[in-house]
């Protein structure tokens, strides 16, 4: 259908250099963005569409750290705090996090690294962005009517009964963005299948691919549980059903099976796409060939698969059989392995090589620091006896800030400093994405770790008035925060900059492998590469 | 403005040390990797870094054996604290038998205790010190979850069902007591203290204030109130069995299956009462969902709990 | 201009890459139908197995004629299914028809008698709701039966209206000559999603009818 050639403006991008069409010139119009189904402009829809959600989210983590400097609830009602945490979770795991590197740089690399014109269904691919886009409105219109308070895990009856916010809005938002992701996945799963160039054997394929295949599989399986477990919710809140009350003989509990089915192994949605990532960076940037690229691959759909059988250590103290824990407290220890494998073999990579410090390659060793504690504070909470101490407190809130901050969000910066050249053919500047990267690095530590140290000392998640003796912490906590926030509004700013003074970067600025440096132009043409390419190389042939 | 920088909780219970001490393992073992992965990448980075924009270094493929290692070591490491750490939770688990019985029922947004004695309370637990404690838990509404980080135990409060916990305190003192499942606005108000006291002091707090009578004298009341001795009462012939000495007890049911009397199945017969019918009797009693309150049953628990021991009505 | 040219997609290299890549996404597609259907079904086992008497009880207030008769319709529409993508293989364009018109009346059936036993229930107040009535016993769980079946056969004829949609735009694609022996992916890969729809029914059928009948 609407392959439409868009004739280039002879005005515009008028270098004598840019002799080719890119992406970018292919059309300048609204409907041009609108109705693309080039894969690489659906990936900068996202990635505005992300930047608006993440900073949306972000102010509302802002509120939440200012209320908690004083142990008294004073800056605002208990209503208004317990809808600050639940938008900022719901924004950012399902507005932010979930589709951040798949739907930006997923979307973007998954053809050009694989030598495909485009991803297999680009149709599909516009359609989920809608749906995405649609899910956000819901969202977006369920805070500014007022809210919603029920936490972002949703738990029911307090969301099916007794909550008096706008809960199925929010739900339905996260309903079309999950449908929005399993496209996503669907989509890549079609095109790492059935469209990669001559050459480009499954073992050939660069880990980003790898991370993105296991993370597609858990799109696919994972997402549609939770999808009806959501229309079940809307249905008890509309009609009282009575599948999750317990008045009636309904099972609250099993809402959290259903829920965390999903949502433990969408932790894994997250991360996977940003070790995939890191993988790319630290070869690029320390000149080696990934040390034990099967280690890494097989690992990857290792946690995609063990990932969907610990859902239960979220439910520990709920009550379920003590068997039942058991199984799960042992497959999540068996999880932990994998990601161990991973973080020595990026350590080993460095070993004898050719290490520079660009910004890419700083965001990535902060990621292997703060993946290192967030992974293995994740093992002191598959642990049964110190679990059941520290859940709902503050040491899981700082663990998983660990893992989605320090781990997807660390990746999603190393991603977007990497890829930046070849998305927007400029370069940013390097000084301040250093300084950055280290501001991020720093506050980040600030204001997380001493959450563990709270959240040991036993205080609650979701309080929005706490005990005098927990303040030191939570006061050197949300000086972290003045500082991250700060740290994420720098790249804000100079990227905005080099789109307009940056200097034009070459098709391949970091001499890094891979079909988008080698082959393609920075930014790349419309239709990716000028003829398919053959692969005749080894990946990470440096 | 400040007490002190304090990093660890205080230890209150027979568990709290035990839970301490894996916490302590785990984390000289997350030290020692951190360490050496901070340290590894560090060195490699200063080492190796970056002389020349051509320089080649030599390429590493892997190696089978290290990557081995590196997959095996944590696995047997990960199983070791798997083991410790169920073995305190199967601990934690399973009171002992002397433990005295409370009963606790949370409501948004506070806790009603009661004691067997007829004492309550509301958001405050008084127990004796070195005495096993259980808790026998329910809810009038949302899931709450009881929480005191000194003893190092958190168990949830779901609707529908009971939830128990035990704890032995070894402290005498004032703990907080924390609502850990988020709950609803005044989630955060829903805290409280457990305070422990030598057994002296406990009994002169039992004997104190106004005159209680204990709960199983309540629960008979209720008992009468809800009429249930019209048809429970314990007599050859009545329309109900009879209650007496049947608590722990197993008894046939209608349907041939066999079920222990316990308080869940007690909290199940008033509530759903023709689910799970006793063995030589029709499904003829009314349902009392929504007539009696979770503290209410709690209370004919205890009365019928009364009963077992050799009491009669 | 014959289908070859003009259905291929510009990212294709040719249309054997995009009827792989074509049939490998809905296969994907229907995973995450099973596993968006499975939600349902460990709903359904948890709280039969907790209230198998209600369910019994529930279940026997089911018309089991008429399910019968719907299970018969669908079995039958997934047979002229099957010939529509048999001749779509052949390209004879009047049967492809023919068949597509067969099937979308015999799913307008399926959906006119899942209507009319619905209406059925509304009147005798059998909709899960603060509505529901239910002379008898274990009236709360009989609800959550009926919660259960109105979210899974809802569903269900959910997913017969969307592939009744589909099938009309096939209608009319057909009828513009645009498949033919070389390209007939939509007929194919819609035949597949129809399967699966029949099948989730086939599984539907007897835990909500039979269940009071052995």
């Amino acid at each position: 259908m609407s392959t439409a050639v868009f004739k280039p403006r002879p005005d515009q991008m008028g270098d004598n250099n840019e002799k080719k069409t890119s992406y970018l010139t292919a059309g300048f119009n609204i409907r041009s963005w609108l109705l693309t189904v080039d894969h690489k402009r659906i990936a900068i829809l996202y990635l505005l569409s992300l930047t608006f959600f993440f900073f949306l989210g972000g102010m509302f983590a802002v509120l939440i750290r200012l209320e908690l400097i004083t142990p008294a609830g004073d800056l605002m009602q208990a209503e208004t705090y317990n809808k600050m945490f639940t938008m900022h979770g719901v924004v950012m795991v399902f507005f932010f996090l979930i589709p951040s590197i798949p739907a930006v740089f997923g979307n973007f690399l998954v053809p050009l690294m694989i030598g495909a014109k485009d991803l297999a269904f680009p149709r599909i691919n516009l359609l989920s962005w809608y749906l995405f886009m649609f899910g956000g409105m819901l969202g977006f219109a369920a805070i500014i009517f007022g809210g919603v308070d029920t936490g972002w895990t949703f738990y029911t009856p307090y969301s099916s009964t007794y909550a008096n916010s706008n809960v199925i809005l929010a739900a339905l938002g996260a309903f079309f963005a999950g449908f929005s992701s399993i496209l996503t996945g669907l989509n890549f799963i079609a095109t790492i299948h059935k469209m990669r160039a001559p050459g480009m054997t499954w073992f050939r394929m660069p880990l980003f691919i790898w991370a993105h295949y296991a993370t597609s599989i858990i799109q696919i399986l994972g997402t549609p549980v939770v999808a009806i477990t959501i229309i079940l919710v809307a249905l008890e809140r509309l009609f009282h059903i009575g599948i999750f009350d317990p008045k009636l003989g309904g099972d609250p509990i099993l809402f959290q099976h259903l829920f965390w089915f999903y949502s433990h192994p969408a932790v894994y949605i997250m991360i996977l796409p940003s070790m995939g990532v890191i993988s790319e960076v630290i070869t690029c940037f320390s000149k080696k060939k990934i040390f034990g690229y099967e280690f890494i691959a097989f690992s990857s759909l290792g946690i995609a698969v063990l990932g969907f059988l610990v859902w239960g250590h979220h439910m520990y103290t709920s009550g379920q059989s003590i068997y039942v824990s058991l199984v799960f407290s042992v497959l999540t220890f068996l999880v932990a392995i994998p990601s161990a494998i991973k973080v020595f073999n990026w350590t080993a990579t460095l070993y004898k090589g050719s290490v520079s410090y660009d910004a890419p390659m700083l965001y990535a060793i902060g990621f292997i620091g703060l993946f290192t504690i967030g992974g293995l504070t994740g093992v002191f909470l598959a642990t049964l006896g110190v679990n059941v101490h520290v859940h709902d407190t503050y040491f899981i809130v700082a663990h998983f800030h660990y893992i989605m901050v320090g781990g997807a969000i660390m990746g999603y910066m190393a991603a977007l400093h990497f890829w930046w050249p070849k998305i927007t053919g400029r370069l940013y500047p390097e000084v301040w994405a250093r300084v950055a990267s280290f501001v991020i690095f720093f506050g980040f530590h600030l204001t997380f770790f001493p959450q563990f140290i709270v959240g040991y000392l036993g205080m609650p998640r979701r309080y929005h008035a706490y005990p005098e003796e927990f303040q030191i912490w939570n006061i050197l906590s949300s000086a972290g925060a003045s500082i991250l926030g700060l740290g994420y509004l720098i790249p804000l700013i100079y990227f905005i900059w080099s789109l307009k003074y940056g200097e034009r970067a070459s098709a391949n600025p970091w001499n890094a492998k891979g079909l988008e440096w080698e082959k393609a132009d920075s930014p790349p043409t419309q239709f990716n590469f000028d003829k398919t390419p053959i692969v005749d190389q080894e990946v990470y042939d440096y | 403005m400040f007490k002190e920088f304090k990093f660890f909780p205080e230890q209150a219970s027979t568990l709290a040390g035990e839970v301490d001490l894996l916490f302590y393992f785990l984390i000289a073992v997350s030290v020692f990797f951190s360490s050496l992965i901070f340290f590894l990448i560090y060195v490699f980075a200063v080492r190796y870094r970056r002389r020349s924009e051509d320089e080649k270094p030599q390429q590493i493929p892997g190696m089978l054996k290290l990557e081995l290692a590196w997959s095996i070591i944590p696995l047997i490491l990960t199983m070791i604290v798997f083991v410790w750490g169920a073995t305190i939770y199967f601990d934690s688990y399973t009171p002992p038998k002397d433990a005295m019985e409370v009963y606790v029922v949370g409501k948004q947004w506070m806790w009603h205790i009661q004691h067997p004695t007829g004492q309550r309370e509301i958001n405050e637990l008084h127990i004796p010190v070195n005495q096993p404690v259980k808790l026998t838990m329910a809810t009038e509404d949302v899931i709450h979850s009881f929480y005191v980080p000194a003893f190092r135990v958190k168990k949830d409060v779901v609707p529908g069902r009971y939830t128990t916990m035990w704890f032995e305190a070894t402290k005498t003192g004032e703990f907080h007591l924390f609502c850990a499942e988020y709950c609803g606005t005044k989630h955060s108000a829903m805290i409280g203290k457990v305070v422990v006291q030598e057994p002296a002091a406990y009994q002169d707090w039992l004997s104190g204030g106004t005159q209680n009578e204990p709960l199983e004298v309540i629960g008979e009341k209720k008992f009468q109130q809800f009429a249930c001795q019209t048809c429970h009462a314990d007599k050859p012939n009545s329309r109900g069995p009879s209650l007496v000495g049947i608590f722990g007890e197993s008894i046939k049911l209608q349907n041939g299956q066999s079920v222990v009397v316990d308080e869940e199945y007690i909290r199940e017969s008033v509530l759903e009462p023709n689910s799970k019918v006793a063995a030589g009797y029709k499904p003829v009693m009314p349902t009392f969902k929504g007539q009696v309150s979770e503290v209410s049953l709690l209370q004919i628990t205890a009365y019928i709990k009364s009963l077992a021991k050799g009491g009669s009505n | 201009m014959s289908t070859k040219e003009t259905a291929l997609q510009h990212h294709f290299e040719n249309l054997d890459q995009q009827f792989e890549a074509s049939t490998l996404g809905m296969w994907a597609f229907l995973v995450q139908e099973i596993l968006f259907f499975g939600g349902l079904f460990a709903g359904y086992i948890v709280y039969r197995n907790w209230y198998p008497e209600a369910f019994h009880l529930g279940s026997e207030h089911l018309d089991v004629f008429l399910g019968t008769v719907n299970t018969a319709v669908l079995i039958c529409s997934s047979l002229t299914m099957a010939m529509a993508v048999h001749w779509a293989q052949k390209g004879d364009k009047n049967k492809i028809i023919t068949f597509l018109v067969l099937t979308f009346i015999l799913g307008a059936v399926f959906l006119g008698i899942k209507a009319v036993e619905y209406s059925h229930k509304f009147h005798a107040g059998l909709l899960p709701g603060d509505g529901f009535i239910w002379h008898g016993e274990h009236g709360d769980q009989v609800r959550i039966f009926y919660s259960f079946y109105f979210v899974m056969t809802g569903m269900h004829a959910l997913h017969m209206i969307i592939g009744a949609g589909i099938l009309i735009h096939l209608i009319v694609q057909a009828g513009k000559d645009r498949y033919d022996a070389n390209y007939f992916t939509p007929v194919e890969l819609f035949g597949l999603y129809w399967h699966f729809v029949d099948i989730i029914w086939i599984f539907l059928f007897p835990l909500l009818y039979l269940l009071g009948r052995h």
